[in-house]
């Protein structure tokens, strides 16, 4: 009951900050409120019993990327988004196509609950029932992330390394800045 | 027991829904960076209380982790506001000549 009720109220905040971000077009307060939004997904990993990924989630989205896009902020020059003239056709046809796509896509998945699906009847008693003593880590969700699928995390935490690794670079100074020292920027 | 954490749960989370308004509107920076903060808080507070009811204590390691990622993530974004040239506010750029002070 309690769960149900957090759960609700933490996706009302997540369409609200979603919206907030799709509206505003201050950039600073875009990232402030991606901040919030990754904070809020975290949230609701950890009530869905799978703390790594909210670990995961928190570090990356609440901590990296806004410091990143704060940091690239604070290299630029605008501080708004551009007002969009007109719709772009080019645009618009590549993601409805793309949109599409991807919906057509699902229909060869299983349907979302399918007690017959093959991640039911085939993989998921064997870690239910083996996980534990395979690894022996507490968290069957830890477990299947670190363990059974540690190729995939490693090529995750590649990506994840490289593009750190990339925008520290771009973001590189060659001076150092000088700090305003009556900065009432509000 | 139970029901005073139900009650202090839903606190939180209507002051949660207080620090989103004040974020999504702010007027200023700082009021965003206020509000983004007291929203970390909360989530702190939250997960915690959800940990306590459900009895799941490994749960708190993750409370701390967001307190952390809290504390850090509002010095940078204020250390990053002090710093950027524009995009704090929209003002005018006031030029300033080398000799001269501002």
């Amino acid at each position: 009951m309690l769960a149900l009720t957090v759960d609700i109220f933490l996706l009302v905040f997540l369409i609200a900050s979603a919206v907030g971000i799709l509206f505003t077009h201050q950039l600073f307060a875009m990232a402030m409120l991606f901040g919030l939004y990754s904070l809020l997904v975290a949230s609701l990993f950890i009530l869905l019993d799978a703390p790594d990924v909210a670990f995961t989630e928190a570090a990356v989205g609440t901590g990296i990327a806004t410091v990143l896009m704060l940091a690239t902020l604070a290299a630029t020059k605008e501080s708004k988004e551009k007002p969009r003239k007109k719709l772009s056709k080019s645009a618009l046809t590549i993601s409805i196509f793309t949109g599409a796509l991807l919906l057509y896509g699902t229909t060869g998945l299983p349907k979302f609950g399918d007690p017959e699906a093959p991640i039911h009847t085939q993989m998921a008693d064997r870690f239910i029932q083996q996980g534990q003593a395979e690894t022996g880590v507490p968290n069957l969700v830890t477990a299947v992330l670190a363990s059974y699928r540690g190729f995939d995390t490693l090529g995750e935490v590649t990506v994840v390394f490289t593009a750190g690794v990339g925008v520290l670079l771009l973001l590189r100074r060659r001076y150092k800045p000088k700090i305003r020292r009556n900065a009432d920027a509000g | 027991m139970n029901e005073f954490l139900y009650v202090i749960s839903f606190s939180i989370l209507v002051t949660m829904a207080l620090a989103l308004a004040r974020a999504l509107a702010g007027p200023s920076v700082f009021d965003r960076i206020l509000a983004v903060n007291m929203f970390g808080t909360k989530a702190v507070l939250l997960v915690a209380v959800v940990a306590f009811i459900s009895g799941r204590a490994d749960v708190l390691d993750i409370a701390l982790l967001y307190s952390l990622l809290n504390f850090v993530g509002v010095v940078a974004a204020l250390r990053l506001v002090e710093r950027g040239k524009f995009y704090a506010s929209v003002r005018p750029r006031v030029e300033v000549k080398p000799g001269e002070k501002p």
